[in-house]
């Protein structure tokens, strides 16, 4: 099949722009070979569209076009436009850092007097020094995904955190990405949590805009091994503006008896697609994955998960929502899937949209594919409107309609919420979902 | 004026008229009991008085202290007064059974121009008409009546009843499903609203809820219109008859 030969206009200018890009690309030897290497996978595929099944509901052909040129790095005045937005999303307690336009900013960051165990660096730092072995993890993640081969290409920096074994980080970690940019651009992230055994910490990643920020596109991965025992709490908040784009990736690597609790949610931009790999490398380990998609106006978002259960005795919980207005999009894919030798498996998944409005559309695709003969493994989908009996009895009780739908939609996410294990992640996740309500009117 | 008058009220649904020319006036102060065999239309009557969506008035009308109550939202009427305590209370995962009663007495309280509670006035509030009606403090963190028993989630109507003060209380079938023990917690709590200001309809298929709350008249419900009313020895009679002769005069 040679269609890729072809290419599009798009196309080429895109390889253009690597070609201009490639000198400000952090990394020589190993590094550059794999940036064109990844360059050349994404190549061969292009923007990936429908006839793709992964990406059957998210054709990025038709909804993102092209990719935008990369980012200038942030001048003085992105940056303080940058500062402003972070003084409206900073989180009380957390330890910040801070990416503006694709670009770690050590000012708007608290990456000095770090606990004992840790050791944060920027990507491009990790990249530019011969540090073989965190390169490698930080490439690892397979190019077959063209996104994902993209951002290995075009990655320009990111933040690099080890947490030592044994070290159980009391400060969350909280990586924010600020679109600052008055022109489209694109900016190209990567980050790396390396998480010792017997180490716990958490993570809050916030996706947020700049006052007048034009459109631009989000390219972001993140890099996650989480060691023998060790626990990893997670939160990732999509506020980005209602113009952009947000393509990420995660690849994340259990060890034996580790513990991962994640959560997202995405109320902000135009289109997203979120896609996670997450690998259980060693026994007795547990994840439990959920979110919350609150979309209106055209918005389109999308959570590609895939869990894969390659050892025995683990246990997975996906539980995925979304609350759809107007004409909202959302896709849940959940792929799991259970090596011929990982018996004892528990596996379980379940999607629930709510449809707010008639044009309103939700897609959920579940994928099982099981290869062992003694597990458990199940999932579940539904899809409705809210429940009209439930709407009377509260407004016989006085509520107005808008009061009474209110009410059901804030438990519908509630419960959703309710999953997060952290407290003070919960109010964030609150905090958030209540942003969106109050803006919905 | 009377608190509430049914004129000759007539109602579908879909393509089934299930009133066929209702009439009823209720005074202040007075208990109504509403009897009749399933089918009779008595459901039909406390849903058409609330608002519920789904069903057509063809005829006739509802006045609520001389207002017209079918020109009215359900949250209209409940400001107004009207209460329904339903015979099958929904479970409203999700929202917690103080967040539900206090968003729910603050609404109504705005809809009449009147100000919102203050949170210690609304819990203490709260907590003395609780434990009168024995519903721990536990009960009320839940969700709205998730996972509460039959008699729970009785109890948590009247709860609502004492709270929002309403003239006019309907109780649709608030023995079903209950225990004798918790059928008399829940008279008990209702008796205890009694007053010359609120009037009462009590909607029963059996006279044993009657032994409870005791009516001050009775009305024989039977497809779809009343068809006798008399003093509370009525019901005592219908127990020993049954339905059947007023089945055949309707």
């Amino acid at each position: 099949m040679n269609v890729a030969l072809a290419k599009t206009e798009t196309g080429r200018a895109l390889s253009d722009a690597f070609a201009l890009a490639r000198e400000r690309l952090p990394g020589a030897g190993k590094v550059a070979d794999a940036r064109r290497q990844a360059f050349a996978a994404y190549e061969r595929v292009g923007l990936p569209h429908r006839r793709i099944e992964d990406w059957k509901y998210t054709d990025l052909r038709v909804l993102m076009r092209e990719v935008l040129p990369l980012a200038p790095a942030p001048d003085a005045a992105a940056l303080s436009h940058a500062a402003a937005a972070l003084r409206l999303h900073a989180i009380d307690g957390v330890r910040r850092l801070v990416l503006v336009d694709g670009v770690f900013a050590p000012n708007l960051s608290e990456a000095g007097g770090l606990e004992k165990g840790l050791r944060i660096r920027a990507l491009r730092e990790v990249l530019e020094a011969g540090e073989t072995a965190l390169q490698a993890q930080l490439l690892a993640p397979d190019n077959s995904n063209p996104m994902v081969a993209l951002n290995s290409a075009m990655m320009t920096d990111g933040v690099v955190i080890e947490v030592a074994d044994g070290a159980a980080l009391t400060q969350p970690l909280h990586i924010v990405h600020i679109a600052s940019g008055t022109a489209p651009a694109a900016m190209f992230t990567r980050s790396l949590l390396k998480l010792g055994n017997a180490a716990s910490a958490t993570l809050v990643e916030s996706y947020i805009a700049a006052e007048g920020t034009k459109a631009y596109q989000v390219h972001d991965a993140l890099v996650v091994s989480i060691g023998n025992g060790a626990r990893l709490d997670h939160v990732r908040l999509i506020e980005d503006s209602r113009e952009a784009f947000n393509i990420s990736s995660s690849e994340v690597t259990l060890g034996a008896k580790a513990r991962f609790n994640t959560f997202g949610m995405t109320t902000g931009g135009n289109v997203s697609r979120y896609q996670a790999t997450i690998a259980f490398a060693g026994e007795g380990a547990q994840v439990e994955t959920n979110g919350i998609n609150l979309l209106n106006g055209r918005q389109h978002a999308d959570s590609t998960l895939f869990l894969d259960h390659a050892v025995p005795n683990c246990l997975s919980r996906e539980i995925f929502r979304a609350v759809l207005d107007d004409r909202g999009h959302s896709v849940f894919q959940g792929r799991i899937i259970v090596r011929p030798h990982a018996q004892k498996t528990d596996a379980k998944m379940m999607t629930r949209a709510l449809l707010l409005s008639d044009e309103a559309e939700a897609d959920n695709k579940p994928e099982l594919e099981i290869f062992a003969d003694d597990v458990t493994c199940g999932h579940g989908a539904t899809s409705g409107a809210l429940d009209e009996s439930l709407l009377f009895y509260l407004r016989a009780r006085g509520l107005s309609e808008k009061e009474a739908q209110a009410l059901l939609i804030q438990a519908f996410v509630g419960e959703a919420i309710e999953q997060i294990a952290s407290d003070s992640l919960r109010e964030l996740a609150i905090a958030a979902a209540e942003r969106w309500l109050a803006a919905r009117g | 004026m009377s608190l509430l008058e049914v004129k000759n009220l007539q109602v579908r649904v879909e393509d089934r008229e299930i009133l066929h020319g209702l009439s009823l006036t209720v005074n202040k102060g007075e208990v109504h009991a509403i009897m009749g065999p399933n089918g009779s239309g008595k459901s039909t009557l406390s849903h058409v008085i609330a608002g519920k969506p789904g069903y057509e008035v063809t005829g006739g009308e509802i006045l609520f202290n001389g207002e017209d109550v079918l020109e009215m939202s359900p949250d209209q009427r409940s400001a107004k007064g009207v209460f329904l305590a339903f015979q099958y209370p929904v479970e409203i995962p999700g929202v917690a059974t103080m967040t539900f009663l206090r968003t729910a007495l603050n609404a109504q309280r705005k809809a009449r121009g009147e100000s919102e509670f203050s949170t210690p006035d609304f819990l203490k509030k709260v907590r003395s008409v609780a434990a009168s009606l024995n519903i721990p403090q536990e009960m009320l963190r839940r969700g709205v009546n998730v996972g509460f028993s039959g008699g729970e989630k009785k109890r948590n109507e009247i709860l609502q009843m004492a709270l929002f003060e309403p003239s006019l209380c309907i109780l649709d079938e608030m023995d079903s499903g209950l225990d004798i023990d918790a059928l008399r917690v829940a008279a008990d709590g209702v008796n205890a609203l009694r007053s010359p200001d609120r009037a009462m309809v009590v909607i029963t298929h059996y006279q044993r809820l009657l032994n409870y709350i005791i009516p001050d008249f009775v009305h024989v419900m039977s497809k779809g219109r009343v068809v006798k009313s008399g003093g509370k020895e009525l019901a005592l009679q219908l127990e020993a008859e049954g339905y059947a002769q007023f089945e055949d005069a309707a």
